[in-house]
């Protein structure tokens, strides 16, 4: 057994602590305040490689690990939650279905656009009506004359502004016990029929490009279908079980950033004639902050390496999520109440930490929902 | 072209530093490449970039410093080379250059890149001594350069002010600040630098005498500069604190 990462491992993840401090950090509080989607910063990540680093050279990638993918993401959340954000869903979501279930032709088409940086990706399974529940999947497509034509409405795609196509799930029929067939289709985000827009207003992860969907009678080849037709759902649980890992990097990423500015700022503050540092009540705070992150990346680092090396990580990347996310908020929380009443001020950087963090806890699924994953593991069904 | 690279792995100057029995204290620092030795990577991946060639980059340090190295490789220098002189007692900026300059007597060398000066002792000698001991030509502190067959214009900065040279090769420069923008590696890039030529060289495959094995001298004492001590206010009206000022500077200071 060895802790230590490799020398390639470290140099991603210094190239893109550097990359990520200079040019991704001192946007953050812009794009926070104006929601503004940084496409210069994914150009730049593109030419550097970052949105490839899973996959192999003949992808357009860099035929690097997970864990270094992993570090990466924590590396741009330390800088930029909403940033962040968009670089995970663009690897993990829009390009990793595509690398894992694609056919040759497919990923030639769809996925080096992707790795390249040309476009970035994104996957779109969330409904108005089907959010956990995914089972629950209104959208349709049926097959006519080699197309299929696609109908339905999908909500909080991340990316979809910025990519050329979206893998969109939909029904595409029944099995034999009468239950839903649900399929990933890749969709050209030009194509007839195809509105996309992004009308919310965030609390957090404001960088990040959030849309609605709406598919009407959108009409795409049947060679666009994604994977086996009738194990779409499988496909994007393993998806999903992936994506969590990336989640969970960035919600540690946050937390760093949010850990690093209390212990300074802690460092700096005067009271009662003392540097607050020097109050147990303090140290005991950041104590725990330091901890808990620790163990929340010992925790994403497993699950990565259990994916590199293909081993199952369903239960190691719910495990790791939950945690990680949850730890961030709780570490973002304690970093605002470390700097008092300046942590609840705007200026301070703190409190957006806070908002970012929230969204790990319920993006890719919820909280409630990795228990019941772990649940599943070890076996709570059955008892 | 052949291009050669002087590489020094520094520790961070911009980190905590923490100094132990005269010895940086090397589990609490960071490193990294020294910064102007950056710019002479940059320079010379443009210079091959645009003649052809090839890019070795040079150190002498320890088994650490091969990740500095990797990181050449990675930003796209072809070859490493670390030459580990830890047999040796207390190296000196002179038995460092003998060391370099007599790897590099049997190779064929167009141009040689360094750094201005190294940020952590601040010397700014290896280099110009390595031209020395080669009997080339030599150019630092550059902000640009220009290569068109055998000429070489040269700018380099004087104090703020720009002296324009020209030169032929062979050549060693020292980088200045200002001479370009160093490029982060490429994620392809570190996953190539793995499979690049990295070529460990000690001491005895050197061909060195005694007399250049020998520092000329030796670092006695290493300390932080002392901690920076509350300012006074000097209070009372304009007359009151001139003389308390004068007071201070002669019997506290002792400057006047
Ligand atoms: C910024 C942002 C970006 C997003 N990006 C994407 C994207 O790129 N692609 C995409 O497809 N989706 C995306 N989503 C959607 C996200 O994955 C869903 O919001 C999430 O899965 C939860 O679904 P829901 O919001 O419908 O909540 P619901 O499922 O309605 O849940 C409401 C509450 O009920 C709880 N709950 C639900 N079912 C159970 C149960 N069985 N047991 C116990 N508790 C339960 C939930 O945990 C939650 O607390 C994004 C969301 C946001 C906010």
């Amino acid at each position: 057994m060895n802790f230590e990462l490799t020398n390639e491992q470290t140099m991603v993840r210094d190239m893109v602590r550097d990359f990520a401090q200079q040019e991704v950090a001192p946007k953050a509080q812009e794009l926070d305040r104006s929601a503004h989607f940084p496409e210069e910063t994914f150009h730049k990540m593109g030419e550097m490689g970052l949105l490839g680093i899973p996959f192999p050279e003949k992808y357009g990638g860099a035929g690097a690990d997970n864990i270094s993918y992993m570090l990466a993401v924590k590396e741009i959340g330390r800088a930029c939650g909403g940033t962040g954000l968009s670089y995970a869903a663009a690897v993990s979501l829009g390009a990793s279905p595509i690398y894992y279930y694609g056919t040759e032709a497919q990923k030639e088409k769809y996925l080096v656009p992707i790795t390249s940086g040309e476009t970035l990706g994104a996957f779109a399974l969330t409904e108005p009506n089907a959010g956990s529940d995914a089972g629950g999947t209104e959208t349709k497509a049926i097959l006519k004359d080699g197309h299929y034509v696609i109908n339905g409405e999908k909500c909080w795609t991340t990316n979809a502004q910025y990519s050329k196509t979206v893998i969109v799930t939909a029904v595409t029929g029944r099995d034999s016990q009468g239950k839903n067939i649900i399929s990933a289709l890749i969709v050209p985000t030009d194509a007839k029929g195809f509105t996309i827009r992004n009308p919310y207003d965030k609390m957090g992860v404001r960088a990040s490009n959030t849309c609605e969907l709406i598919l009407e009678n959108v009409r795409v080849p049947a060679e666009n279908l994604l994977g086996d037709p009738k194990s779409g759902f499988k496909q994007f649980l393993f998806t999903l079980d992936g994506g969590r890992i990336s989640i969970a990097a960035l919600a540690i990423g946050i937390a760093e950033g949010a850990y690093e500015k209390a212990k300074r700022y802690a460092q700096e503050r005067k009271q009662f004639g003392k540097r607050i540092v020097n109050f147990q009540a303090i140290q005991f705070k950041l104590a725990d902050m330091a901890m808990e992150i620790e163990l929340a990346l010992n925790m994403v680092l497993k699950a990565a390496w259990l994916k590199d090396n293909r081993k199952p990580f369903t239960k190691e990347s719910a495990y790791a999520k939950l945690f990680a996310s949850e730890m961030a908020t709780r570490t973002c929380n304690q970093a605002i109440q470390i700097h008092g009443g300046y942590g609840y001020m705007r200026e301070y950087g703190v409190e957006r930490m806070l908002r970012d963090a929230k969204l790990m806890e319920i993006g890719e699924g919820t909280s409630e929902i990795q228990r019941l994953v772990i649940a599943r593991q070890i076996g709570c069904d059955s008892l | 072209m052949n291009i050669y690279v002087l590489m020094k792995r520094t520790f961070d100057t911009e980190e905590k530093i923490i100094i132990r029995d005269g010895e940086v204290d090397k589990e609490g620092a960071e490193f990294i490449i020294n910064p102007y030795d950056e710019y002479a990577i940059e320079e010379a991946i443009v210079l091959r970039e645009a003649h052809g060639g090839e890019v070795t980059v040079i150190t002498v340090g320890d088994e650490d410093a091969q990740k500095e190295l990797r990181t050449a490789l990675a930003m796209g220098a072809d070859k490493a080379v670390l030459i580990n002189l830890e047999e040796l007692e207390g190296p000196d900026h002179f038995t460092i250059s003998e060391a370099i300059s007599s790897w590099l007597a049997d190779k064929d060398v167009d141009i040689i890149l360094g750094g201005n000066v190294a940020v952590d002792d601040g010397a700014g000698q290896v280099a110009s001594r390595v031209a020395e001991k080669l009997g080339i030509n030599q150019v630092t502190t550059i902000t640009e350069l220009t290569i068109e067959d055998e000429t070489v214009k040269i700018e380099r900065d004087v104090e703020g002010d720009i002296e324009k040279i020209e030169t032929t090769l062979p050549l060693l420069v020292t980088c200045q600040q200002g001479l370009n923008e160093p490029r982060y590696p490429s994620l392809p890039g570190i996953m190539k630098a793995k499979k690049k030529p990295l070529a460990n060289v000690g001491v005895n495959e050197l061909e060195m005498n005694e007399k250049e094995l020998t520092a000329k001298t030796k670092t006695i004492d290493r300390f932080l500069p002392p901690p920076k001590a509350k300012g006074k206010i000097l209070e009372g009206d304009i007359d009151q604190q001139v003389n308390e000022l004068v007071h201070l500077l002669k019997n506290e200071a002792k400057v006047i």
